[in-house]
């Protein structure tokens, strides 16, 4: 019984912490001065949440109702592998259709390297 | 690489053939013994060792898992702190990476820790642009991921 409730707690624990750092993340979303730092939050804490439910989850069914649940193994694992891409993507689609950065922001190696060749970023 | 782990499956099915036993616990016991076989004659082989390139994965993985829970927490506090007193800003990261596919893993590595964000890739393929959230010191950054994530990427495909 006791095994039970380790897995239990483990489970819910996992949980607990993903739905938190979702919460995180949307407050992020809400605080963060511009779409880059926005980006870092929603691209972020949120795979790591999502991955966590889906981990606890995994582990509650497969320890408690002994059922290998192959497939949110698999959601972790492509959550794992777009999401990154997915936040490359919004940035670069950001900065390449002009968005300014926040007023916060102390330096940008990439307007002057933009600077320099604008040749290269027109043929992007 | 695929070679030599082509190579072993065969040693493997080669001892359930000669044991005339198919069970899967056999073709683990063969596989061992062409491991084996195989590390003895690995100076015959072109490429290096392949188990070597295999603990190199598994210690990327490590370092990866580690800067991800680690870098989640700072975000978190970031993100939590009452008074909002981040320095973002976007800057030039030189890699030594050659490879498509290495530079690739090192993005979407860079991308997947909380604090950095890979904006663009020059032309020619030799600098990463990165935002980062929180930018005290770039030069700092810089070398914690030339000796993390790209000293390891190198490791698995030297």
């Amino acid at each position: 019984m006791t095994e039970m409730e380790i897995a239990k707690f483990f489970a819910g624990m996992f949980i607990l912490i993903g739905a938190f750092l979702s919460l995180v993340t949307a407050f992020g979303l809400i605080r963060l001065p511009d779409v880059y730092t926005r980006n870092h939050a929603a691209s972020k804490s949120a795979t790591m949440g999502v991955m966590l439910l889906l981990l606890g989850t995994f582990l509650y069914f497969w320890l408690i109702e002994h059922h290998f649940n192959s497939r949110l193994l698999l959601g972790v694992a492509f959550i794992f592998l777009t999401s990154p891409v997915a936040g490359h993507l919004i940035a670069r689609a950001a900065y390449n259709s002009g968005v300014k950065l926040s007023d916060r922001t102390v330096q940008d190696d990439l307007a002057e390297a933009r600077k320099e060749m604008p040749a290269a970023d027109q043929s992007k | 690489m695929a070679f030599q782990i082509l190579l072993n499956f065969i040693l493997a099915f080669v001892w359930m053939f000669l044991k005339t036993s198919y069970s899967p616990a056999s073709f683990f016991v063969g596989y061992f013994f062409g491991l084996l076989i195989i590390y003895m004659f690995r100076r015959f082989f072109t490429s290096r060792f392949y188990l070597l390139r295999v603990v190199a994965v598994v210690n990327l993985i490590y370092i990866f898992t580690r800067e991800l829970i680690l870098s989640n927490i700072a975000v978190l506090k970031v993100i939590l702190k009452p008074k909002l007193d981040i320095k973002p800003g976007i800057f030039a990261y030189p890699t030594e990476l050659k490879q498509d596919w290495e530079i690739t893993v090192l993005a979407n590595l860079i991308t997947l820790t909380p604090g950095t964000l890979v904006v663009d890739v020059s032309p020619d393929n030799k600098i990463l642009y990165v935002h980062a959230m929180d930018i005290d010191d770039a030069a700092d950054s810089i070398k914690g991921i030339r000796e993390t994530f790209e000293k390891s990427i190198m490791e698995v495909s030297r």
